[in-house]
């Protein structure tokens, strides 16, 4: 439709330039290497990239002209153009990279690194390890605040939050949660963290500013055991009254009132849906489903699935480019 | 992609770790020891030498689990000692065993049934808390439980319900059973008989193992007509709990029928086949530390040094009562690289937890398989349920 009034426009008044460009998807298969790339207005794959080995985390700089890829296996984060595909060069990421963050300086990726205990700190401009920090066994979840002073990784298997402090590279506080933490993000104000819990089954909400607990998200879908209903990455909508999170082998996306922390509806999804994007106008949201190779597109205001969309082998991340 | 190209990174500032305990945490400096107890056992010959049993089964999973929990434990100011007390098949376990529980509240005991059982009757052991982590004996679970010792290795019934409803799922329900001559063998036949009844599949024959010929040179001879006359069937079961003679039969057989049992596709508590729900990162870590792959023992070793982690990290305690009381609670959780929390029946004291049926390339399926439903926890449909075990220890 955008594109068709896009066109309808140009028709009548040919000087306005450039018509609404198509947003795009990219969604890292980890059992392909592969990085898919979606058209947000067909829903349908229009490129396919090679990667380094088992790509999961990926994000784009703030100009959206490089691709970061933590490409686990060749223990490398891969840096390349969107426009082409090409791999331009590979950065220095520690072992294992599984999942990182890019500060919000636009320049510094954090990096789990899931076999060495390790969180690593590269600048993308020099090309060089800044710092390691030694965090719990297998980080996986990494987020950093708004204002960029601290960041954030999350154990797996210590089950804590590390908190630390950006300026120093240093801990300065470890918060317990439930059992295999997955994903942490801040809310857009940097006020609360919220972090998913993946065999607990919860997401517990923090205070920043002291790091006390808030509270705890619990989850239950009819039908479905408890013990399937796994946590793991989430987003918050633009307006931050929402979050959407992916609950794993349970096939469901879970809707959360942020005020209240109640879970107020469970989307459809594919199998074993694990992380998420939003399409350049947030209308969408685009989710990857690990186990049945594939994208569900969910239709926000209605929070409703509208669409699967076949991909890679094991589709992990996904981030967005207009 | 070049493989592995950049293991080792320049680091240009690397920030040491702090020891900064977690906020609002039990901060007060903890020393946690925990003994792992093996009385060693005389293993019968075998017809093969191809897979000798490791030295270290059981231990290098304690040795993995006490790294894991180290690592959690210097944000928490817990530390971690692992005492192994290895007792040669001859050695004197009793006094062995007093001198361990004499000193330590949290042990880990490998041997067999009767051997457990007599460690955890020992007046020493009153209020201590111990752990099976090799025997799938049921009498431990049901009328010989006791209340200070908990099982992490699976019970051998609990292994036989998986393949059952792996086999009942997909619809192979003619059974045919070739049954080895020891104890063991004869024990594990009965749990197997036991579980296709209980999963409705029928055993249409039966043969008892009686060669005594090298079968390296006679399986293909000998095999087919041994199990000519066994009725048509779809899966053909081998009860071979000492990996004496199993592994001749597949492919040796009249009719062209998979294996199951103690070979072919097998249920475990582990097998490095395992590699989804992050178990890799587990298979990486047992595999740096000893050189070779993770075993059942070694699992079951694991999960009890990283129960009595959790427990440690989440009561800020290691006073054995404590840790127990916690460890049966509903609050107890622990991720086990299975996809499911793993948490301890408050009945018997046996780990809950999913069994890997699997094959020696690849699992099969992770059972409770989807479908077999329980009122509690799926993973109760695998083994003894609380209605069946005659364990009253937990309840006093």
């Amino acid at each position: 439709m955008r594109r068709l009034a896009a066109a309808l426009l140009l028709t009548a008044t040919p000087l306005i330039p450039a018509p609404i460009q198509a947003g795009e998807i990219w969604v890292t298969n980890e059992k392909d290497d592969t990085v898919s790339v979606i058209d947000t207005d067909t829903l349908e794959v229009i490129k396919t990239y090679p990667t380094g080995e088992r790509p999961r985390g990926v994000t784009f700089s703030k100009d959206f002209k490089r691709l970061y890829i933590c490409a686990s296996d060749s223990d490398t984060v891969q840096v390349m153009d969107p426009d082409t595909g090409e791999i331009l060069h590979d950065l220095p990421s520690g072992e294992d990279p599984e999942q990182f963050v890019l500060a919000p300086d636009d320049r510094h990726l954090y990096i789990a690194n899931e076999d060495d205990a390790i969180t690593t700190v590269v600048d993308t401009e020099t090309r060089q390890v800044v710092a390691q920090i030694d965090v719990g066994v297998e980080p996986e979840g990494m987020a950093i605040s708004p204002d960029g002073k601290i960041a954030i990784t999350t154990s797996e298997t210590t089950n804590m939050a590390h908190w630390i402090d950006t300026a120093t590279h240093k801990l300065f506080a470890n918060t317990l949660v439930d059992s295999r933490p997955r994903h942490a993000e801040f809310t857009a104000d940097g006020s609360q963290l919220w972090v998913s819990a993946e065999i607990g089954g919860t997401v517990t909400v923090f205070s920043v500013a002291d790091q006390r607990e808030l509270g705890k998200v619990h989850f239950a879908i009819s039908g479905v055991n408890d013990d399937l209903i796994q946590p793991v990455g989430f987003k918050f909508s633009p307006d931050g009254k929402r979050a959407f999170v992916a609950l794993g082998p349970a096939n469901h996306v879970a809707v959360i009132d942020t005020a209240s922390f109640e879970v107020t509806n469970y989307i459809l999804t594919g199998r074993r849906v694990w992380h998420m994007a939003w399409s350049p106008d947030q209308s969408r949201l685009f989710t990857t489903n690990g186990v049945s190779g594939d994208v569900t597109v969910i239709d926000v205001a209605s929070e409703t699935p509208v669409k699967s969309i076949k991909v890679g082998r094991f589709p992990w991340g996904a981030a967005m480019r207009p | 992609m070049p493989k592995k190209t950049l293991c080792r990174v320049a680091v240009a500032a690397v920030s040491g770790f702090c020891l900064m305990p977690a906020s609002g945490l039990h901060a007060e400096p903890l020393a946690v020891e925990v003994v792992y107890l093996r009385q060693q056992e005389m293993r019968p010959p075998v017809l093969s030498n191809l897979d000798p049993v490791p030295e270290d089964l059981g231990i290098a999973g304690a040795e993995v689990a006490m790294a894991d929990n180290a690592t959690t434990g210097k944000f928490l100011g817990q530390t971690y000692t692992l005492n192994v007390i290895d007792i040669a098949p001859e050695g004197d376990l009793p006094s062995a065993a007093r001198d361990a529980l004499a000193g330590a509240g949290l042990v880990l005991v490998d041997g067999t049934a009767a051997e457990i059982l007599a460690v955890a009757d020992m007046p020493e052991a009153a209020g201590k808390l111990l752990f099976n982590v090799a025997s799938g004996d049921e009498a431990l679970r049901s009328a010989d439980c006791r209340a200070n010792l908990l099982h992490t290795i699976p019970e051998d019934g609990a292994r036989t319900d998986a393949l059952m409803q792996v086999l009942a799922a997909k619809r192979w329900s003619k059974l045919a059973m070739i049954t080895g001559p020891k104890p063991a063998d004869l024990a594990y036949a009965d749990h197997l008989r036991r579980s296709a009844a209980k999963f409705g599949l029928t055993l249409v024959g039966e043969k008892a193992w009686s060669f005594d010929t090298d079968l390296r040179r006679a399986a293909t001879v000998e095999l087919p007509p041994f199990t000519q006359d066994l009725p048509d069937h779809d899966v053909l079961l081998v009860a071979d709990e000492t990996d004496d003679f199993g592994r001749y039969v597949e492919n040796n057989t009249w009719l062209p029928r998979p294996i199951a049992g103690s070979e072919g596709l097998e249920p475990q508590g582990w097998t490095h086949v395992m590699e989804q729900w992050g178990a890799v990162q587990l298979q990486n870590r047992f595999e740096q530390t000893a050189g070779r792959d993770m075993r059942s023992r070694d699992y079951a070793a694991w999960t009890a040094v990283r129960a009595i982690g959790e427990a440690v990290t989440r009561t800020g305690s290691a006073d054995p009562a404590t840790l127990r009381d916690y460890m049966l609670s509903d609050a107890f959780q622990l991720d086990g690289f299975k996809g499911r929390g793993l948490s301890f029946r408050s009945w018997n004291g046996q780990l809950r937890q999913p069994i890997a049926v699997a094959n020696a390339r690849a699992l099969v399926t992770l059972a409770p398989v989807e479908g077999f439903l329980h009122q509690r926890n799926e993973t109760d449909t695998l083994g003894l349920d609380e209605p069946e075990s005659q364990c009253h220890a937990f309840t006093e």
